[in-house]
């Protein structure tokens, strides 16, 4: 697929335009020439093609796209690509340290069998560190909560409060 | 140290942690054109007209094509459970005619970006004279498409099995009892939406579909035979798979619109559903309503069991034909003796969306029936619903048991089990003398507490038979090529650990290749819980091979017999000298290949057993019911790996309550389907998982497999509404109150105030 879309001259009964966003993701600067419409979501994996993030309803209600902005976790189907410029993107990508070694949350999903079909995964664990960063990982009630807005059809919750439990007992520790 | 029986860490995670797993939208083609579906608006209607040339005026628009422009593809076919009859209902690639459920593929649009496409799409304007929809299965049967053939009507098939002597049954029976049981339309509904992308190499010509899942080869040979190709000509490539559930990777028709398109068009075609597509044509399941009869004694023995349902098979009949209610009508009666049964079971079409199989098909219902009806006689006869079970469950000596009926077209018997202890070992693990007398104390105290208890046999390792190939590899890795797919159960640490058991080399060191069509000639993919059994008995067969190959090259190499060699930790190892060889190290000094075959054949299916426990509180103010403790007991004969077993039996209790309790697709008079979203369509979160217990027994090995295993990706789900229901009216002290599900806020309400 191209990088660009240009649906202005393509559609005057749609007026929509494109425009230049540069966007710095995982530390790396990246500039792109999109339609307005884009989400953040579909710029990643369409035009930086960082296919981490995972698309399960471009609705807000499945939690699988979750990246971080600036550390905050947001659904990036939902923000505009437009959105996340001048702000720090972090990526399921980004997390591995530059030796490979897995971050403590992967490696607790590891641990403890938090993960079946893997599709819903990064949007987990983006959502899981930032549910410990900011500081919703206190109690499994609380985990419970924070987290539900992670779908894991495969039905592997249990694996997923129990690998946050253990890495906010670490982290607080 | 043997390599089955250990929890070991699956060999799948890293890529799915790190962001590098490709599924099917992952994929990507220089050159890819993108494909959208244009849907029915109208649930049933005949087609008058559809307006094209707006949408293919629109610049970036490649193609539109109607059922016109593609006359020559025939419609979808049968993969199993063909029953004469049921040709007429198949599914056109494109609606031809008439439209027959909200989202029926009448056009399709190709464009050279996702968004064009799109917008494209809602430029197609279809002239349909709508029709009043028939959206109730247990109705009258009507014209499937009137103005085609008046005569042909709305039930395409009923199956009908029978044994014993019910007048007999019926004849000294102390009580007779009559239910009516629903169960809702609910799917499974995977993460990840269908998708796929396909490639025609212009030099070769040969056709690859990345994207696929569960069948590649049965799927590969369908769309040769659609599109004029020769098998040899298309090949299938699975990647990962973000959750199949019996579901995703059937036949459906934009697979075969991607592939005709990127051989029609010479580009690569990639088409990916949104999420509102996907539940309103990716299979629906379940949606039965069942009308029982039973006789029985005055210990609560079922002497005969009469049974008439419907299946609400919704639009067309797909892929599995009428392999759901082959199984609700062949398996019904579990795990009890009962020596008299007759059943019917009507397929009727309906204008829903198409359905077809979704985890423990036929039986999750018909447990959900047989339950409610044992609930029922204990309830009716004064007796305690443990003890009616009791005296029904078939006694471990009357194994293996020959049920008299076929269920896909192989006879039912039951291989191996011990029910009644298995129902001890159950009682006791959850003290249910004292749970029993703390619930009441609880419900004397105001609260609406319960207990419910359900058993269920499940079926597994549907043949006909699977092919591996293992070889070892320069590098000192061993390669295994199945047939078999992987739909994110861990089928690939599974089926190391059986090759790492006989050969002793660790799983890190093995490569599991599945769902690729070149790779190897046949493979019948994964579903019915068949690959532990039927690809894991074929890794072993194919490792025994290997081992003795290994062997019989090492002998001269070591100069040693071979009746003195063994193979140890992935060498071969002389007991006289001492000396070692490895498997690679052969493979340099022989100069020859050190590989070997697999192939396994099974005639009948096997059937692994168990209990389902749920402990609720039910909120009259809010009509809520809260799931306060779940335990599945499962006998799956041997267990290869324990832990993704237990994910596999969690994860499917987690489907079980979303269907018991949340799940359903419902539909206003005119057959919208209101369900089209996740807020719609409500699937279980953290939130209102409960902690599930599992107690996993290998009592009862299956004795038709070398392994000794049962399937075990189903048995978390199977008796999930049984038990659910059964508690609930145990909480609310109203004995037969659930007889529907999902026992959804809105349907405990209407109940609450009856
Ligand atoms: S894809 Fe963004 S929340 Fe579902
Ligand atoms: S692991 Fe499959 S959806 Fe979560």
């Amino acid at each position: 697929m191209t990088g660009t879309v240009t649906l202005s001259q393509a559609q005057p009964r749609r007026a929509t335009a494109s425009l230049s966003v540069t966007l710095m993701v995982n530390g790396a600067i990246h500039d792109l020439f999109i339609d307005v419409r884009t989400s953040l979501l579909d710029a990643l994996r369409e035009h930086i093609g960082l296919t981490g993030a995972k698309k399960g309803c471009d609705h807000g209600q499945c939690g699988a796209c979750t990246v971080h902005i600036d550390g905050r976790r947001v659904v990036s189907c939902l923000t505009l690509a437009a959105q996340a410029q001048g702000y720090d993107v972090g990526t399921i990508e980004g997390l591995q340290g530059v030796d490979g070694a897995l971050h403590p949350m992967q490696q607790a999903f590891i641990d403890h069998d938090a993960l079946q079909c893997g599709y819903c995964t990064p949007g987990q664990i983006m959502s899981a560190i930032a549910c410990v960063q900011e500081g919703h990982a206190k109690s499994l009630d609380e985990i419970r909560e924070y987290m539900s807005g992670n779908l894991c059809r495969c039905g592997a919750y249990v694996g997923i409060v129990a690998a946050i439990e253990d890495v906010a007992a670490r982290t607080q520790g | 140290m043997s390599a089955i029986g250990r929890s070991l860490k699956r060999l799948e995670d890293r890529p799915l942690l790190t962001g590098d797993g490709c599924f099917a939208a992952d994929n990507r083609a220089d050159g890819q054109v993108h494909m959208r579906i244009v849907r029915s608006p109208i649930a049933f209607g005949r087609i008058l007209d559809i307006e094209t040339d707006e949408a293919k005026a629109l610049p970036g628009v490649i193609a539109v094509w109607t059922a016109a422009d593609i006359a020559d593809l025939p419609p979808i076919d049968f993969r199993m459970t063909r029953i004469a009859g049921l040709e007429p209902y198949r599914q056109h690639v494109l609606a031809r005619d008439y439209v027959r459920y909200v989202g029926d593929p009448v056009a399709v649009v190709f464009a050279d970006n996702p968004y064009i496409a799109e917008d494209a799409a809602e430029l197609v304007f279809c002239d349909i004279e709508e029709e009043t929809p028939c959206l109730d299965a247990t109705a009258d049967p009507v014209a499937f498409m009137p103005e085609r053939d008046p005569a042909l009507l709305s039930e395409a098939a009923v199956i009908t099995k029978s044994y014993g002597d019910m007048e007999a049954a019926f004849a000294g029976a102390a009580a007779i009892i009559e239910m009516e049981l629903k169960v809702g339309r609910h799917t499974g509904v995977p993460l990840e939406t269908r998708g796929a992308l396909a490639v025609r190499d212009p030099e070769t010509g040969v056709l690859t579909m990345y994207g696929a899942a569960k069948v590649p080869h049965y799927n590969r040979d369908s769309i040769a035979r659609m599109l004029g190709l020769e098998p040899e000509q298309v090949r299938l490539s699975e990647g990962h798979v973000g959750g199949g559930f019996g579901i995703r990777g059937e036949l459906y028709p934009e697979d075969v619109l991607v592939c005709a398109a990127a051989c029609r068009l010479g580009v690569p075609v990639k088409w990916v559903e949104d999420r509102r597509e996907h539940l309103m044509a990716a299979n629906h399941s379940r949606d039965q309503v069942h009308r029982i009869k039973a006789a029985v004694d005055a210990n609560g023995f079922v002497r005969g069991l009469v049974d008439t349902f419907y299946t609400d098979q919704g639009g067309y009949v797909r892929t599995h034909g009428g392999t759901v209610s082959d199984l609700a009508a062949a398996l019904l009666p579990g795990p009890y003796l009962i020596p008299a049964y007759h059943v019917e079971g009507h397929i009727r079409l309906t204008n829903k969306t198409p359905s077809g199989t979704y985890r423990a098909p036929g039986r999750y219902e018909t447990t959900f029936v047989r339950e409610r009806l044992m609930d029922a006689i204990a309830a009716r006869l004064g007796l305690d619903p443990m003890e009616v079970r009791r005296v029904n469950l078939i006694p471990e000596d009357r194994m293996p048991f020959d049920r008299g009926i076929e269920a896909l077209g192989t006879h039912v018997l039951y291989d191996s089990g011990k029910y009644h202890d298995l129902l001890d070992r159950t009682l006791t693990r959850i003290g249910y003398q004292d749970l029993k007398a703390d619930l009441a104390r609880r419900r004397v105290a105001g609260e609406a507490v319960g207990l419910g208890i359900a058993f269920f046999v499940e079926k597994s390792g549907l043949g006909p038979h699977d092919l591996v190939t293992m070889a070892v590899q320069p590098d000192d890795t061993i390669e295994i090529v199945t047939g078999a797919a992987s739909v994110g159960q861990g089928v690939e640490t599974a089926m190391a650990q059986i090759c790492s058991d006989v050969l002793g080399v660790p799983i890190e060191r093995i490569r599991v290749i599945h769902g690729q069509t070149d790779r190897i000639a046949i493979g019948f993919g994964a579903f019915a819980s068949r690959v532990t059994v039927m690809t894991g008995s074929a890794v072993k067969i194919a490792a025994e091979a290997l081992r003795d190959k290994a062997i019989a090259l090492a002998a001269p190499l070591l100069q040693a017999d071979v009746r003195t060699l063994t193979l140890e930790m992935g060498c071969v190892v002389s007991r006289d000298s001492g000396a070692t060889i490895g498997l690679a190290e052969i493979v340099a000094q022989s100069g020859k290949d050190l590989d070997a075959e697999g192939l396994f054949r099974a005639d009948h299916m096997n059937y692994p057993y168990g209990i389902h426990v749920a402990q609720v509180r039910v909120d009259e103010a809010v009509s809520g019911i809260q799931v306060e403790r779940y335990l599945v007991a499962y006998d799956v004969g041997r267990a290869i790996n324990p832990m993704l077993i237990e994910g596999q039996i969690v994860g499917a209790a987690a489907q079980g309550i979303g269907g018991a309790l949340l799940e359903e697709f419902i539909y206003n008079e005119e057959g919208q389907p209101l369900a089209t979203s996740f807020a719609d369509y409500l699937m279980p979160t953290c939130h209102e998982m409960p902690p599930v217990e599992v107690l996993l027994r290998e009592d009862a090995p299956s004795p038709q497999n070398p392994l000794g295993v049962k399937g075990a990706g189903e048995g978390g789900i199977t008796a999930v509404g049984a038990a659910i229901a059964a508690a609930v009216d145990d909480a609310l002290g109203r004995p037969g109150l659930i007889t529907s599900l999902p026992i959804s806020p809105r349907r405990l309400h209407a109940l609450l105030r009856r």
